[in-house]
């Protein structure tokens, strides 16, 4: 019994001292001294402005650069630690700058897009013509059969036309009078000199010079329309404006 | 009436002349006077009403009385028609020679001959196939009994011969009444010419009208006339010409542009026409004899539809230089300009009254509707011919006394009838109606000897040339070729 409490006695005691033994050890170390700072790493950017161009366009590349020693741009060479410089690119290019110093180097990348070259100039954009202003403005006038009294209902389209050419009153042009199939060629071609003449005096009316207006006749020998149907003959009767040179 | 006609000949040499001056006294002779008094009888009036409701022929009658069909009994056109006519038998004409050449130019001459004959309106045509049998080549030949008896019947016989020799052909061409053979011969006629298809032809013509002229009143046939016309099958309206049966056709004019309604002048010499020409129309005159167009003065406007006097010193024409499409008279060379008409509205189509020289025909739509009217040849004396419908294209009558037109008398939405061609006797404004229910109908003129009428029609398509006599008869197209419009009869 007694043997037993001793093992239990010194291994207790035991166990205690190695705890106080090594606890006490570390409390004794001497402080390391403080390790030296590490150079500090090196920072850099590079930016590109604009980033898209066409062929031979400039880009300013733009960059800064800290704790750096040595700072290259790629394709460029050595430069400043923070500077700009304007490249023209004919391709697409990632320009690289790098940036070295005590505590490392830095990379950083610029990308400026070259987009196709442009196509050659269009031509100058089309200014309408007076031809083409003249054939998408003035309108050409309807007639009843066997009429060549203007219509209430082609009032309207002559007014437009009397104010189309009061702004153009350099245009000369001709008013044509056709008729429809119907009826006889000399006789038609009366009527359609009837047509003309009763447009062009409501030209002159509205102010027009009777300078610029020709008239000519074309009676059934022009027509616009050849079927046998009133769609048609209405189309074929009408006074049509021609552009002159 | 009876007198020696006169030889037409001209390119060919008359050698033997007329074989005999006396013409006997026969019947045929004396019926020709009961036919110009007995004229052209229209029964049109009586088929109009048939086909067309009471109730409109009604509404006709009140409104225009004096144009009721109820009124309509006949025109006398004096032209011979419509009588009772000469049985006539053309036997072949008989080689004279042994030349090879005969077979073809034969076949020409009696070709022609036949059609001449039965084209002139006057003849009944015996069937070949009742001719006796032998050929008549000689005066020797003729049976008289044969050919005056049943089957033939005829009354008269065209017989005669034909031979090659070198370059000519030589035609011996006779006329026999064979119903009297103490004394028959009416013509005997002998012809030489180059022994070509075309002269050949021109012979038989001749022949024809030395037939058709002896039997026919006094009136010369129209186998030698020409009629000018509007042909678009070059791809431009030109000016063409041709025989008065179709044959020949030819081109006149070769202006690249639009020429229309060509007037051959009353000495065949020159065409007026119409013409687009630098942004206008103008009149334009083209020599037959120098083959180019000889001057007439440009006028502003549009210049239509020329008419000749029958002097051939004159136009009439329809000119809008005033800015109005009215009548103008000038000298045939442009100078002496003077305005007719007065009228607001179209006045186009003048016709000269060919006879008289004195009055004038025209188309104007000064009331609406195109109507006909007449003037005197100084503008005064208006007189409207037509109150209803579409009237257009007058052409005055050889006689003075009838016009030829187009109408459209029902006019309206949905109206029965095409344009169709009329005669109006101007003294008494009565009318017959010559063409129906066949197309569209224009542009009539006549032939000199007053029995035949060239039309355009589209009856059959496009629009083509026909011919008629002046009952309306024998309708017959003329041209196939493109379309063709706007025929114009030579005077002589």
């Amino acid at each position: 019994m007694k043997q037993l409490n001793l093992k239990g006695i010194s291994l207790t005691f035991a166990l205690g001292a190695m705890m106080l033994l090594s606890a006490c050890h570390k409390k004794a170390a001497p402080p390391p001294p403080p390790p030296p700072p590490p150079p500090a790493a090196p920072t850099a950017s590079l930016s590109a402005s604009p980033d898209t161009v066409q062929s031979g366009q400039a880009v300013t590349l733009t960059w800064q650069t800290t704790n750096a020693t040595d700072v290259s741009v790629e394709g460029i060479g050595a430069v400043q630690a923070n500077g700009s410089q304007q490249v023209s690119p004919t391709e697409s290019t990632t320009y690289t700058l790098t940036a070295k110093g005590p505590g490392g180097s830095q990379q950083a990348t610029a990308r400026v897009t070259v987009s196709a070259p442009p196509p050659p100039p269009p031509p100058p954009a089309p200014t309408a013509t007076e031809s083409e202003l003249f054939s998408q403005n003035v309108k050409d006038i309807y007639f009843d059969y066997d009429g060549s009294a203007i219509r209430g209902d082609q009032q309207a389209a002559l007014q437009s036309d009397i104010e189309f050419l009061k702004q153009h009153p350099d245009i000369k042009f001709t008013v044509e009078g056709h008729c429809d199939e119907r009826g006889s060629t000399e006789y038609n071609l009366a009527l359609g000199d009837n047509r003309a003449t009763a447009v062009k005096n409501g030209l002159t009316q509205g102010g027009i010079s009777a300078d610029s207006v020709k008239t000519i006749s074309y009676g059934k020998e022009k027509p616009f329309c050849s079927e046998s149907n009133e769609a048609c003959w209405q189309q074929n009767r009408r006074a049509h404006f021609v552009y002159q040179q | 009436m009876i007198g020696s006609p006169q030889s037409k000949v001209s390119n060919a040499r008359t050698i033997l002349g007329n074989l005999s001056s006396s013409v006997p006294r026969s019947t045929i002779y004396l019926s020709n006077e009961a036919r110009t008094s007995t004229g052209m009888t229209a029964s049109s009036c009586f088929s109009i009403r048939r086909r067309i409701p009471l109730r409109i022929c009604v509404c006709i009658f009140v409104l225009l009385a004096s144009f009721s069909c109820f009124a309509q009994d006949w025109v006398k056109t004096g032209t011979s028609l419509g009588a009772e006519k000469i049985r006539l038998a053309a036997t072949d004409f008989k080689a004279s020679t042994q030349d090879p050449k005969n077979a073809e130019l034969q076949k020409i001459f009696n070709d022609t001959l036949w059609n001449d004959l039965d084209n002139a309106g006057i003849f009944d045509l015996v069937s070949k196939s009742f001719y006796p049998l032998g050929q008549v080549g000689a005066p020797a030949d003729v049976n008289f009994t044969a050919w005056s008896a049943p089957p033939p019947n005829a009354a008269m016989l065209a017989f005669g011969n034909l031979g090659v020799s070198g370059n000519n052909v030589t035609v011996q061409g006779w006329l026999y009444d064979v119903k009297n053979p103490v004394q028959p011969q009416v013509i005997g006629k002998q012809y030489q010419d180059a022994a070509t298809a075309d002269a050949t032809g021109t012979l038989a013509h001749k022949f024809a009208d030395e037939i058709i002229f002896r039997l026919g009143g006094g009136i010369a046939g129209v186998a030698e006339t020409k009629i000018y016309f509007v042909s678009s099958r070059t791809g431009h309206k030109e000016i063409w010409a041709m025989d008065y049966d179709g044959q020949n056709q030819h081109q006149i004019t070769h202006l690249g542009s639009i020429s229309l309604s060509p007037a051959v002048s009353p000495d065949g010499s020159r065409v007026a026409f119409s013409s687009l020409v630098k942004g206008g129309w103008d009149i334009e005159i083209y020599s037959l004899d120098l083959n180019r167009l000889v001057a007439f003065p440009r006028m502003s406007g549009t210049n239509l539809s020329p008419s000749w006097s029958p002097d051939g010193a004159k136009l009439a024409f329809s000119s809008s230089r005033s800015g109005d499409p009215e009548i103008y008279i000038a000298d045939s060379n442009g100078r002496s300009l003077k305005r007719l008409t007065d009228f607001k509205g179209p006045d186009v189509s003048p016709s000269w009254n060919r006879k008289s020289g004195a009055e004038i025909a025209w188309t104007s739509g000064r009331s609406g509707l195109p109507q006909m009217y007449s003037m005197s040849s100084d503008g005064t004396n208006v007189q409207r011919y037509t109150d209803q419908g579409y009237a257009v294209s007058p052409s005055w009558s050889p006689s003075g006394q009838l016009l030829l037109f187009s109408w459209i008398r029902h006019y309206g939405p949905g109206a029965p009838g095409g344009a169709d061609i009329y005669i109006m006797d101007i003294a008494s404004k009565k009318w017959v109606q010559l063409t129906h229910d066949s197309g569209r109908n224009d542009f009539p003129s006549w032939a000199p000897d007053g029995r035949h009428i060239v039309f355009e029609s589209n009856r059959a398509g496009g629009e083509q040339i026909w011919s008629m006599l002046a009952d309306g008869s024998q309708q017959k197209q003329l041209t196939t070729a493109g379309h063709n419009t706007e025929p114009n009869w030579s005077w002589k």
